[in-house]
């Protein structure tokens, strides 16, 4: 029992790992903009399929990735240029739909750009399975789980000990009082964007052998990411993290014990439970309106 | 006056009467070539393309040149249902040759009823031909039929408890549904019964359920599309250790590619197509599989499917019903198509009757491992 029990731990690390990257890409633009960018799970795609194409083109993977997570940089740089930023003074609501419109857009060019095959990536390391407390796990899912680690304190150390990163949490406290201080406000949602489509990427490649990848995959992991997002507190990077890691637990357990038809649902309901009765989240502050 | 009136009559009869002659024999295809079920749909679509064509370029059947009209309904049963009214109403179709999948096929079934349009479906559910219906055949092998040829692989090996996997589609629900039906008469007990979800990316929880079953003998995984691919790759990774099997609906080498090395020593049902250079001499489907497949890949510079052999074999059929009829008349070709006996296709020999609209028996299948990234016949 208990093998089997961490049999559905580490699967569900692995997938969570997959998710706290792309809550992580949720939080930071949010933060920046209170935008939720809808089209964050499309960064995943990009990384994913970019990844592959190059790779297929001859390129060795070392080259492959960061040329994919460059690619999925430079769309979320032109996401924000010319669909966030022209409509700046628009309501969050407007922006949003902006986004949604934005995923649909990088859908559609992706099966012009490739194909709506679906595509394997090779592992990074092989897949020679571990043997790990009675349970087995791919090399692969010790490449998501270090590298998603990695990336977890390069941020705490970005967001807490570089001047960008702390110019970017004061605009994401104050836009008005940062820009008065002489934040480049505009530059930090330009960043921001970069900086989300970049997780988004580098959590699409990492997955890819694992699961496979092709033109749709964005719209599953982006939805569940945001629920990770909001399950964390929207807005928290640790939030984020825990969130995501507590998601693909859940998801994994669930469908272990309960019933594995049903795996998808898991994350809904509880994104529903999440906004019925904890809406800021875990680790979210409760904000209260000034009347 | 009255000779000129007469000769101007004459003409428009005659240009009318050739008009008719012209009138190309339409063929409405509704396909998956793109979406989740593009390996059964791009080379169904790429079959009919190239065989019409042949068609023509001998003369076309009774004279007539063959037109065919085809849409890509994307494994989708909404779109497979807007496609094929278009087919029926619009472009004005004489028979009807699609539904790359179940879901697809049973969703334009009370269409193609209502409107009398002979229809031979390239899905592989048994509920397409059973009970029968008055103009709907099938030229794909059924699930049940599937899951019988696994069974009697398995008794063969001494395997009796086994686990079952499938997904939410209709072929799955439908395969499982068969399998679980016919199991007892082949003496196999299905100890574990898991299920996933369309478009799943990790079964490793339900596999290790199945793994924890005690007595487990063998995994049956009846499913098709992008998910067995990952069913595949997690069995390796859980070192499950016992033999899988996968359905028919794989038989492609696009599954081999997806899964990769954990494909090895899968075993699964597919016609004689696949392995059409190594059959044997005296095998009676030896000449149509080995044309088919030489032609189909000097073409097309791409592998061979048995999917692409069943629209092969459903325009194949088609053509030589319109032939035997002597006409497009809907309700002619339907009979002529009932009448067809001996039809030696891709798929096995086809004996079809007014009871069985799909003509083939379960020595059809043959059992194929995945040896080396290709197909070897199982003896």
């Amino acid at each position: 029992m208990s093998a089997q029990l961490a049999q559905y731990l580490l699967s569900g690390l692995t997938i969570g790992a997959i998710y706290a990257l792309v809550a992580l890409g949720f939080a930071i633009i949010y933060n920046a903009s209170h935008v939720i960018n809808f089209a964050q799970g499309e960064f995943v795609m990009i990384g994913g399929m970019a990844t592959v194409a190059f790779a297929g083109a001859g390129l060795p993977l070392a080259l492959a990735i960061p040329a994919a997570v460059l690619g999925a940089v430079a769309v979320g740089l032109a996401l924000e240029k010319f669909a966030v930023e022209p409509a700046r003074g628009a309501s969050v609501v407007t922006l949003i739909i902006i986004t949604i419109g934005a995923s649909i857009l990088l859908r559609g060019l992706a099966t012009l750009v490739w194909d709506k095959k679906l595509h394997a990536l090779q592992p990074f390391s092989g897949d020679k399975p571990i043997e790990l407390a009675g349970a087995t796990i791919l090399p692969q899912s010790l490449w998501v789980l270090g590298v998603t680690l990695g990336i977890v304190l390069l941020l705490a150390w970005f967001f807490g000990r570089t001047l960008t990163g702390k110019a970017m949490l004061a605009t994401s406290h104050n836009p008005l009082a940062a820009q008065l201080c002489g934040i480049n406000v505009r530059f930090v949602l330009l960043l921001s964007f970069g900086l989300s489509a970049a997780l988004g990427a580098i959590a699409g490649i990492l997955i890819a052998p694992i699961t496979l990848t092709s033109w749709d995959v964005g719209v599953m992991l982006g939805l569940k990411g945001f629920a990770a997002a909001i399950l964390g507190g929207l807005g928290s990077g640790a939030g984020a993290v825990v969130g995501g890691l507590a998601l693909g637990i859940a998801e994994s357990l669930g469908a272990g014990y309960l019933s594995s038809a049903y795996k998808d649902a898991i994350a809904f309901v509880i994104l529903l439970a999440v906004l019925f009765f904890m809406p800021s989240g875990l680790f979210g502050k409760k904000s209260a309106e000034r009347v | 006056m009255r000779t000129r009136l007469f000769a101007i009559l004459a003409a428009l009869l005659l240009a009318a009467g050739a008009a008719v002659a012209q009138e190309p024999i339409r063929i409405g295809a509704f396909l998956a070539a793109t979406g989740g079920a593009a390996f059964l749909g791009d080379p169904e679509q790429k079959t009919l393309e190239l065989y019409v064509e042949k068609l023509n370029a001998a003369g076309g059947l009774m004279g007539r040149k063959l037109q065919l009209i085809s849409y890509d309904s994307a494994g989708d049963a909404e779109k497979a249902r807007t496609f094929v009214k278009r087919l029926i109403e619009q472009d004005k179709v004489d028979v009807i040759v699609g539904g790359s999948t179940t879901g697809e096929t049973m969703a334009v079934v009370p269409l193609v009823e209502a409107a009398g349009v002979p229809f031979i479906s390239l899905a592989g559910a048994v509920v397409i031909v059973e009970p029968v219906k008055k103009w709907v055949f099938k030229t794909p092998h059924t699930d049940r039929m599937a899951c019988e040829r696994i069974f009697l692989d398995m008794r063969a090996r001494n395997i009796e408890r086994i686990g079952l996997i499938s997904g939410a589609g209709g072929f799955d629900k439908s395969m499982r549904g068969e399998c679980l039906k016919v199991a007892p008469n082949h003496k196999i007990q299905i100890v574990a019964d898991e299920a996933y979800g369309v478009r799943d990316t990790d079964m490793t929880a339900q596999l290790t359920k199945i793994k924890n079953t005690p007595g487990i003998q063998a995994v049956l995984n009846a499913g098709f599309g992008s998910e067995p691919a990952v069913v595949t790759k997690n069995y390796r990774q859980l070192a499950i250790g016992v033999p899988l099997y996968q359905s028919h609906g794989v038989a492609s080498k696009e599954f081999i590619k997806l899964a990769g090395d954990a494909a090895e020593g899968v075993r699964l049902p597919a016609a004689a197509l696949l392995v059409a250079e190594t059959l044997p001499e005296a095998d009676p489907q030896k000449k149509v599989v080995v044309g088919y497949s030489r032609e189909y890949t000097t073409r097309f510079k791409s592998d061979i499917s048995t999917f692409g052999g069943h629209a092969y074999d459903g325009l194949m059929l088609a053509a030589e019903a319109i032939r035997r009829a002597g006409s497009t008349n809907k309700e002619a070709v339907r009979s002529a198509l009932e009448s067809i006996k001996g039809y030696v296709g891709t798929g096995g020999v086809v004996n079809m009757s007014a009871q069985d609209h799909m003509g083939l028996d379960v020595s059809a299948f043959r059992m194929l491992e995945v040896t080396k990234g290709d197909w070897v016949l199982v003896k």
